[in-house]
């Protein structure tokens, strides 16, 4: 038993051993190897001209062309600039929140207080991005309640979704609200595990509550933290496509176009199939050596890390 | 150290505090600086509840109210000028039905395959004997990290002639790794000595897993059922990218259209057909957000277990 637990018998044996178990992995490997690893190797047509209907993996080999040609792309360079600058901004400000929201709830004393704010702010995790645009029109329009503030502090009515500016802005404030409360799922979790014999040490040795909290709470939380900022890192790239694709219009691309709608515009709606793959790529291959970059610095650092 | 809490003297703004509430040993008195904190705190979150529901009553209360009031900024969270009329116009849409009852049968299909490739993948994987389990485990977790991006994506469904069809939604996207880990960790805390039991009895793999444990998994069963019910119900991008035929649409590609056609930069719109547009735009958002706003209060419970189980690393 303690040598099957190892798994060191040979293939053969443990094919025949567990041939029923294997079975159950042969369709789960097949979608897999179909709808992940087969897109991967489709990325080669980065480096090969593409034909539609001819192979996916394309027909003849091009070199550095499509790579050369974005580095050369204006549009590109400002879609890039635009993704870093918006992913810039929802980590630093997205991603804090969750922590502070969960300390607050953390200090509450009314258990049905508490339930209720969090299931309330679990609620918008769980709508449809379309539903969130439209939620964002809806508030922002000239006859949306946001302007119904403005107007109530004497300011004239502004048609935000029109222009560049408030690009951003919107599109952060929305993340917050629809994101931040369900990401203090885990960071509650992680708070009821910390001993409770830390916070009675710090109270001996006269630490009030913030300094419980600096030093108790946020040290016991922070291998979450590590964890998911670095999920987060990960993600810096792809910066809510879904949601900026549906928000974004010729007025205010200057500042939402990102990398992800530009390669849908210049890949399917000006069908460049091999120059947006090989911008896809390009995102692609930043996004991992980010997440790997960020889980070696945190696990030299902090010691917590994915893996 | 000698000192008892009750003994430590408050110093300028280095207020000690001595309550930090745990159920039932509450009994310290609270510093006024915490007090005055515990009062500020109740106040924000009473905000950050106000400002989430805010939207959805803004929703409801646009649904029901006349075109004048919507377009004068008056209406807030309580309809004015109340009427069913564009809920009545949007119901009687044939469009709007055929896309609804098309949501239904993709978060069906989508779901039961789903849960089919997941649920027996993980098991898998979730078997320690398992030769080769890491190098599974790394070839689905690595597809998280990197992926083949939309265009190579695009080009694969539609060689595989998927476009137009109910699978250009459902099978791209039928394992979630995320799902898949959380059925990993379940299964990997599953009590070996049912599974031995059954083998003694004579069950073959098969009899075990669909026999022993999956009845018994009931609990996280419907958490993974949600998690993809609800994915699939809200997913909207793949039938945009995937389907020309509006018969063939989700209900959120209906609504896209709608809040596109009404929002976008206005070209070849007149003010009245954008207002048209906001009204039923609120009707169809509503009715589009219902069932996951009804539903929701009675299944939260399975999402917030469902994350705490994912969160178990392995």
């Amino acid at each position: 038993m303690a040598q099957e637990l190892r798994g060191t018998e040979s293939w053969g044996l443990a094919l025949r051993k567990h041939w029923r178990l294997y079975t159950f992995a042969i369709l789960p490997i097949v979608w897999f190897v179909v709808f992940r690893y087969l897109p991967m190797a489709g990325n080669i047509i980065a480096f090969r001209r593409f034909r539609p209907g001819g192979s996916i993996f394309g027909e003849e080999w091009v070199g550095f062309y499509y790579i050369e040609r974005f580095i050369q792309d204006q549009a590109f360079w400002q879609a890039f600039q635009n993704t870093v600058i918006i992913g810039a901004l929802t980590l630093v400000i997205v991603f804090p929140l969750p922590i502070i929201l969960a300390l607050l709830l953390n200090e509450l004393r009314s258990r049905l207080f508490k339930r209720f704010v969090q299931t309330v702010s679990y609620l918008p995790h769980f709508m449809s991005i379309v539903i969130v645009a439209g939620f964002v029109f809806e508030l922002t329009s000239l006859d949306g309640t946001v302007n119904r503030l403005v107007q109530l502090f004497g300011g004239e009515p502004v048609s935000f979704m029109q222009q560049a500016d408030w690009f951003r802005t919107i599109y952060v404030s929305s993340e917050i609200w629809q994101t931040v409360g369900w990401g203090t799922i885990l960071y509650l979790a992680t708070l009821t595990t910390i001993d409770a014999q830390l916070y009675e040490a710090a109270r001996i040795d006269g630490a009030n509550r913030w300094q419980q909290t600096w030093h108790v709470t946020l040290p016991g939380i922070r291998p979450t933290m590590m964890v998911l900022l670095i999920l987060n890192i990960g993600q810096f790239m792809q910066v809510g496509f879904e949601k900026i694709f549906l928000l974004y219009n010729t007025l205010t691309q200057p500042t939402a176009d990102v990398i992800s709608t530009y390669i849908y515009r210049v890949g399917l709606t000006s069908g460049q199939l091999s120059y947006a793959t090989a911008i896809g790529l390009f995102e692609a291959v930043i996004g991992l050596v980010l997440v790997f970059s960020a889980n070696a610095i945190s696990r030299r650092v902090t010691g917590s890390s994915l893996w | 150290m000698v000192n008892t809490v009750s003994t430590v003297e408050p110093v300028g703004n280095a207020v000690p505090d001595l309550a930090r509430p745990r159920p039932g040993t509450t009994t310290v008195k609270d510093t006024p600086g915490y007090t005055v904190f515990r009062w500020v705190n109740a106040t924000v979150l009473v905000l950050v509840a106000a400002v989430t529901l805010y939207p959805f009553l803004n929703l409801a209360a646009r649904a029901f109210s006349s075109e004048a009031a919507i377009r004068s900024g008056d209406v807030t969270v309580w309809p004015i000028g109340f009427n069913t009329t564009t809920l009545m116009s949007v119901l009687e849409q044939d469009l709007f039905w055929r896309n609804y009852l098309n949501t239904v049968v993709y978060t069906v299909v989508g779901t039961a395959i789903a849960m089919a490739l997941t649920t027996t993948f993980a098991y898998v994987l979730s078997k320690k004997y398992v030769k080769g389990r890491m190098l599974l485990v790394g070839f689905a977790v690595f597809t998280m990290f990197f992926t083949g991006g939309l265009i190579p994506n695009y080009i694969l469904v539609s060689e595989l002639g998927f476009k137009n069809t109910i699978w250009a939604i459902v099978v791209p996207q039928a394992i979630n790794v995320f799902n898949l880990l959380v059925m990993k960790s379940f299964f990997e805390n599953f009590p070996t000595e049912l599974e031995e039991a059954a083998a003694i009895d004579g069950l073959t793999t098969y009899g075990i897993f669909f026999r022993v444990v999956l009845p018994l998994s009931k609990a996280v069963l419907a958490t993974m059922v949600l998690f993809y019910a609800v994915w699939f119900w809200n997913s909207w991008f793949p039938a945009f990218l995937y389907m020309d035929d509006p018969q063939m649409y989700p209900v959120t590609v209906f609504l896209r259209n709608i809040i596109a056609g009404a929002t976008g930069t206005g070209e070849g719109l007149s003010d009245i057909a954008v207002q048209i547009g906001a009204n039923v735009k609120a009707v169809t958002m509503l009715l589009t957000a219902l069932p996951i706003v009804c539903l929701y209060p009675f299944v939260q419970k399975y999402f917030v277990s469902g994350v705490m189980l994912g969160s178990v690393k392995g």
